[in-house]
């Protein structure tokens, strides 16, 4: 149980609380716990005294100066304790010590040795370790002698100390102080402050340490919850900005979505913010997302609307099945109207409801819900602490905001955007007469991703996603989107006719100029033909020229030789 | 002054713890009055819580020393030494007047 500080502490066994104090209370040292009525004082130092016989072999006893003890075993049996069953076990002696001031009179020097004696009894009678007392301050109506009073609570708290007795303390709060009597005086250990405030008719609970020697502590208030579970604190805001950092991605059931990041999908533990105005699609694209993380995880649906069996039958319209989920376990959905708790409560119950069901993925729906019921701040802070738990947790969290207008501004009303790691906005634009949806990928922390405006189409098959028309004036979706392509395609078409019917005279005059071809040569073979002809006649002629002349020339010498002879 | 001789004897606890100077003070104070202002009215037992812690519990005492009258009811404490004897008379005197 020591820690690196050195003071040696006794868990409560409370969760949260031993987390938030590194340990617990210091051990064999008194701790006081100041608090208004009715805010769980009595609870809390229960819940450490059974917890401690329970749980860490440190039996205790509890001295009840206010209720009776069968009173007090019924009270902590509605918190599943069976104190009645430590008390048989000699685990826990519950010490009434009632003082009725009526049948007292007060005659000179006295001191409280008969309490003493009476706690030294008890403790030595089931070697205690943890003692309570409740509410010691009641002496004060008892006795009239403060003087005296104060020295022996002093004296007390001394002798406790030196037992070694790990002790809780209760007091009522007084006007400006801690404590009604001072107690804080007398102890200078630990002291712890619960309060109780009703804010807009919504009650809260919370926690502050306000002193813890030995031992660094967060100085601010911690919500706390007391129910069916018992007592548990939320230490949300001593989370640091040391969140781990996952590269693995997440699907976010929507594949045209998922392509739209370089490295298909967000990184696992992101917070991703969709946000939009009414009916942009924003709780269909959360479902979608809590449908691909129940394929092989669980999610956690806190819903602030719609209850379960709504959503379950409006995401049937878009082809998703959560009943299954659901039933097979995969799937939490809690829904709580934004005014059944303030703010930290709400926190409270949420964290409670992650520790415990230990999802992949939380969707917030919608987180704008709060801001009518708290302050901006408030609301921004017990994001904050949300955020900053599920991301150290490698929770992805989806979170979903109702914008009232989408006029250029794409601030959120509650100043979200630096807490967000993505942020998906979801527009509703009206274009000639009809509205059509349209997502935008605003920001992804650590993923390059498409710029692009796309459609957001919801069919009963599923979500997809188109790429905008991106024409001459503008992007366009819908059915403007739908009579431009027609316009493009009627378009296309003509200019198709114009090219056919080009390429048709083309053929045509090529046809017609080769038959003119054709012809000439016909009329040049003949001419060829003719020439030819010419030149064998005009050879003939030669030929027979000749011989006639041999001839003629034959005859001629015959004549010539007889002459001679 | 002894006005209610007649009354039978009762019996006044004194609880202290141990032979403090506080104890003692107050044994020998209430010897004192009820010796000077009501002879024979009261018999006074010494109870040293310290022998017997358990008492303490069954007879409900905080306080040290603590005067218990048991009867006539209703029951009676007085704690402190005792030491203012005009307080102690009124007490006891009141309570026996009834």
């Amino acid at each position: 149980m020591a820690e690196a500080a050195g003071i040696a502490k006794s868990p409560t066994g409370i969760s949260g609380f031993d987390d938030l104090t590194l340990g617990g209370l210091p051990t064999g040292r008194p701790t006081l716990v100041c608090g208004s009525a009715g805010c769980g004082k009595t609870l809390f130092a229960a819940t450490f005294l059974i917890h401690g016989a329970r749980d860490f072999d440190e039996p205790g006893v509890f001295v009840t100066f206010e209720e009776r003890p069968v009173d007090i075993v019924s009270n902590v049996a509605s918190l599943g304790f069976q104190l009645d069953k430590l008390i048989d076990d000699e685990k826990v002696v519950i010490e009434h010590i009632a003082v009725d001031p009526a049948e007292l009179a007060e005659i000179g020097d006295y001191d409280l040795e008969g309490l003493f004696m009476r706690l030294e009894l008890a403790i030595d009678s089931i070697g205690a370790k943890r003692v309570v007392l409740d509410t010691i301050e009641s002496l004060f109506s008892a006795f009239s002698n403060p003087a005296i009073l104060r020295a022996e609570i002093r004296r007390l708290f001394d002798w406790l100390k030196d037992r070694g007795m790990t002790t809780v303390i209760t007091a009522e709060r007084g006007d400006g102080t801690l404590t009604r009597q001072g107690l804080e005086e007398y102890v200078s250990d630990c002291v712890l402050l619960l309060d109780h405030r009703v804010e807009n008719q919504i009650s809260t609970r919370r926690l502050r340490i306000v002193k813890y020697r030995g031992t660094a502590h967060g100085t601010n208030e911690y919500p706390f919850l007391i129910d069916r579970d018992g007592f548990s604190v939320l230490p949300v805001s001593s989370l640091g900005l040391n969140h781990k950092v996952f590269e693995e991605r997440i699907s976010s059931g929507v594949a045209d979505l998922d392509a739209m990041l370089s490295g298909g999908g967000f990184h696992r533990g992101s917070s991703i913010l969709i946000s939009g105005v009414a009916g942009s699609g924003k709780s269909s694209l959360a479902a979608t997302f809590v449908n691909a993380a129940c394929q092989n995880g669980r999610a956690l649906y806190l819903s602030f609307e719609e209850s379960a069996a709504q959503s379950v039958r409006n995401m049937r319209s878009i082809g998703l099945d959560l009943e299954t989920s659901l039933n097979n376990g995969r799937l939490k959905f809690v829904s709580a109207r934004p005014t059944f708790y303030s703010l930290e409560m709400h926190l409270a119950v949420m964290l409670r409801d992650v520790h415990n069901f230990k999802p992949d993925l939380v969707v917030l729906d919608p987180i704008s819900a709060f801001l009518d019921t708290g302050d901006r701040l408030e609301v921004q802070s017990m994001l904050l602490r949300m955020v900053d738990y599920l991301k150290n947790n490698g929770i992805t969290a989806i979170f979903t905001h109702l914008m009232h207008s989408q006029d250029g501004n794409v601030a959120t009303d509650a100043g979200l955007s630096s807490l967000m790691d993505a942020w998906i906005l979801m527009l509703n634009r009206e274009a000639n007469g009809e509205f059509n949806r349209e997502l935008y990928l605003l920001k992804a922390r650590g993923t390059a991703h498409s710029n692009q405006v796309r459609e957001f189409v919801m069919s009963d098959s599923g979500i997809y996603l188109l790429p905008p028309y991106l024409g001459e004036n503008g992007a366009l979706t819908g059915s403007s989107r739908r009579a431009e392509e027609a316009k493009m395609r009627r378009g296309e078409a003509r200019r198709r006719a114009e090219v056919a019917r080009v390429r048709g005279q083309m053929e045509q005059r090529r046809r017609k100029v080769q038959a003119q071809i054709v012809a000439l040569q016909a009329e040049l073979d003949a001419d060829e033909i003719e020439l030819s002809a010419a030149i064998a006649a005009e050879d003939d002629y030669l030929a027979q020229a000749t011989r006639d002349r041999t001839e003629m020339e034959g005859s001629r010498k015959a004549v010539a030789d007889d002459h001679d002879a | 002054m002894p006005e209610h001789k007649s009354t039978s004897t009762r019996k006044l606890t004194l609880y202290v713890a141990g032979e403090t100077p506080r104890s003692l003070s107050a044994v020998a104070n209430l010897e004192r009055i009820v010796g000077e202002h009501f002879p024979g009215q009261y018999e006074i037992e010494v109870v040293d819580l310290k022998k017997n812690p358990k008492l303490a519990r069954e007879h409900d005492i905080i306080a040290i020393p603590t005067l218990v009258r048991e009867l006539p009811v209703p029951l009676r404490k007085i704690i402190g030494d005792l030491s203012n004897e005009e307080k102690v008379l009124v007490s006891l005197r009141l309570e026996a007047e009834k």
